[in-house]
């Protein structure tokens, strides 16, 4: 006798593991200007759940980039596994990264819009590539997408028109425009005014929980990070050097973790740049 | 010792650089069968690299073509041949100066133009922003580029000799006098479809392939800094004009040299 339907729809539908990101003994070296390995991650383990909210904090020029990029499959660790929705990232064919990559949206720093397009084509420019949707839907989509950041009145704008945060903001309604799984943001709060930090740190928020997004945040702007996150890992010179809950960092006695929190010059990370003994350079030829 | 470490080293990256040319052209021509679905993309193009070099090849190719007109006759005149100069201007405008100075202008205009802005797009993250989008950015971007500069070129080319005979005639017929029927008729008789204008052509196409794949190899290659943009644009000039005339040497010997 046939199983009702939920039952045999049970049986196929198998729950999404609560894990959407995850990270093992990552190491990553790239090359210098002069030619030589550069060793940036040193064996890094990462986790981030599904409907999460997760930073990656740290001090510029930690790889906290990098680490989105390797995620997204745009870099190739040199040993250690990144699983993104049970794929393991490094080792995917192109056609696989791409379909995988659909469901990954990303914010840059810059925001990365194309100049020659209106806000309108920008945002419409992926379902246009991957959809065979007809133009009427197009324009339906994109103007929500528009509206869910307050841009519909934005859309015939070029990209040189817009403000720096507008420009943030029509990225994350391209970034949003296949509906991801994910979305990772490179710097979100970098050079923005209080209004334009306020409206994206609400819009981060907001998209995250109605769409039901993964949200990967990269920022060394602790105070905006903190307030959004649930989850925050701390890297320096390659390794985790701190992670918990926001409130649980805030609490953390480690010498790391108090000096980036609190925006102290010198400590664990120091404030001179490696170098001979002063005296010695001084005195000597 | 150190020295000759160094040079290794420079050699061995001139080399990598050319093998990444290669694998960056495969990946470009891999990405042609998909414009056949998407032939606007070609056409913006051919108007971008295209029209926007009609100007200076119409203005080059009247003057190239009336200075020849000028120096010819000074030379021809003297041993009572003026009226072979329909000839001399044909000959040199279609088996030389045509293709080589057509294709050392677009290199100028549109080479250096189409560097710049895959070199830009790469340093304002537009093409890795089309990665992650899970946009090709070599098939979406470079790949139309390539193909209008392909079809552009021959068509710059052709366009640039018709002007230059005209520009020619105008000196010679007119201002100096030369026999107007002598002055065509000549050139009917001497100029030959398939030694002249046919090699003249396949110098254009080879060309417009060579120069148009240094220049977007060039802006995909720049590092991504207004510096590495620059001297991207740089190399693209310098490297496709060089490419030229060598090819054009190569072509001229196997073409015309025995």
């Amino acid at each position: 006798m046939q199983k009702p339907y939920r039952q045999r729809r049970g049986q196929k539908r198998r729950r999404a593991p609560d894990l959407l990101v995850r990270i093992r003994n990552l190491e990553f070296s790239h090359e210098s200007r002069s030619g030589e390995p550069l060793r940036l991650f040193y064996g890094i383990n990462l986790d981030i759940h599904r409907g999460k909210i997760v930073a990656i904090m740290g001090p510029s020029g930690t790889g906290k980039t990098t680490l989105l990029r390797l995620i997204g499959g745009q870099l190739h660790p040199g040993s250690g596994t990144i699983q993104v929705d049970g794929e393991d990232v490094p080792t995917l064919d192109n056609k696989s990264l791409y379909s995988l990559r659909k469901r990954m949206g990303m914010l840059f720093q810059s925001g990365a819009l194309l100049t020659d397009m209106t806000v309108f084509e920008n945002v419409a420019f992926p379902l246009r590539e991957h959809t065979t949707l007809p133009e009427s839907m197009v324009r339906d989509m994109v103007l929500m997408k528009l509206h869910a950041v307050g841009l519909r009145g934005a859309r015939d704008l070029m990209p040189s028109e817009l403000s720096g945060g507008m420009a943030r903001r029509v990225a994350l309604a391209r970034a949003i425009a296949l509906d991801p799984m994910m979305v990772m943001y490179d710097e979100p709060f970098t050079g923005q005014d209080p209004i334009s930090m306020g409206v994206l740190m609400k819009l981060i928020g907001e998209l995250n929980r109605t769409l039901r997004l993964t949200s990967i945040i990269v920022s060394h702007d602790v105070e905006e990070t903190m307030a959004i996150a649930d989850y925050v890992y701390l890297l320096s010179e390659g390794r985790v050097v701190g992670r918990g809950t926001p409130q649980q960092l805030q609490q953390d006695g480690s010498a790391w973790v108090r000096q980036f929190v609190e925006g102290e010059p010198d400590g664990p990370v120091p404030f001179h740049y490696p170098a001979q003994p002063f005296t010695e350079e001084l005195l000597g030829e | 010792m150190e020295r000759i470490q160094q040079l290794l080293l420079q050699l061995f990256s001139v080399f990598r650089r050319l093998g990444r040319g290669q694998l960056f052209l495969l990946h470009l021509l891999g990405g042609m069968a998909s414009l056949i679905t998407r032939p606007g993309l070609v056409v913006r193009q051919l108007y971008s690299v295209g029209v926007h070099s009609l100007v200076i090849i119409v203005v080059s190719g009247i003057f190239v073509g009336m200075v020849l007109g000028l120096q010819g006759y000074n030379t021809l005149v003297d041993f009572g041949a003026e009226e072979s100069l329909g000839v001399l201007v044909a000959l040199s405008l279609v088996r030389e100066l045509g293709p080589v100075v057509a294709a050392l202008l677009y290199a100028g205009r549109a080479g250096s133009a189409l560097t710049a802005e895959i070199g830009l797009m790469k340093a304002t993250e537009q093409l890795s922003g089309m990665e992650m989008m899970a946009v090709d950015p070599v098939r979406r971007i470079v790949s139309p580029r390539f193909l209008a500069g392909f079809i552009s070129m021959p068509l710059l080319a052709a366009i640039f000799t018709v002007l230059g005979v005209f520009g020619g005639y105008f000196v010679a017929v007119p201002l100096l006098g030369v026999d107007d029927g002598a002055f065509w008729s000549q050139m009917q008789a001497r100029v030959d479809f398939y030694d002249d204008i046919l090699n003249g052509i396949i110098k254009s196409v080879v060309f417009g392939f060579v120069v148009t794949w240094i220049a977007l190899f060039e802006g995909y290659d720049a590092t991504p800094t207004s510096e590495g943009v620059s001297r991207a644009t740089t190399r693209t000039v310098v490297h496709a004009s060089l490419a030229v005339l060598g090819f054009d040497f190569i072509l001229t010997a196997l073409m015309f040299g025995a």
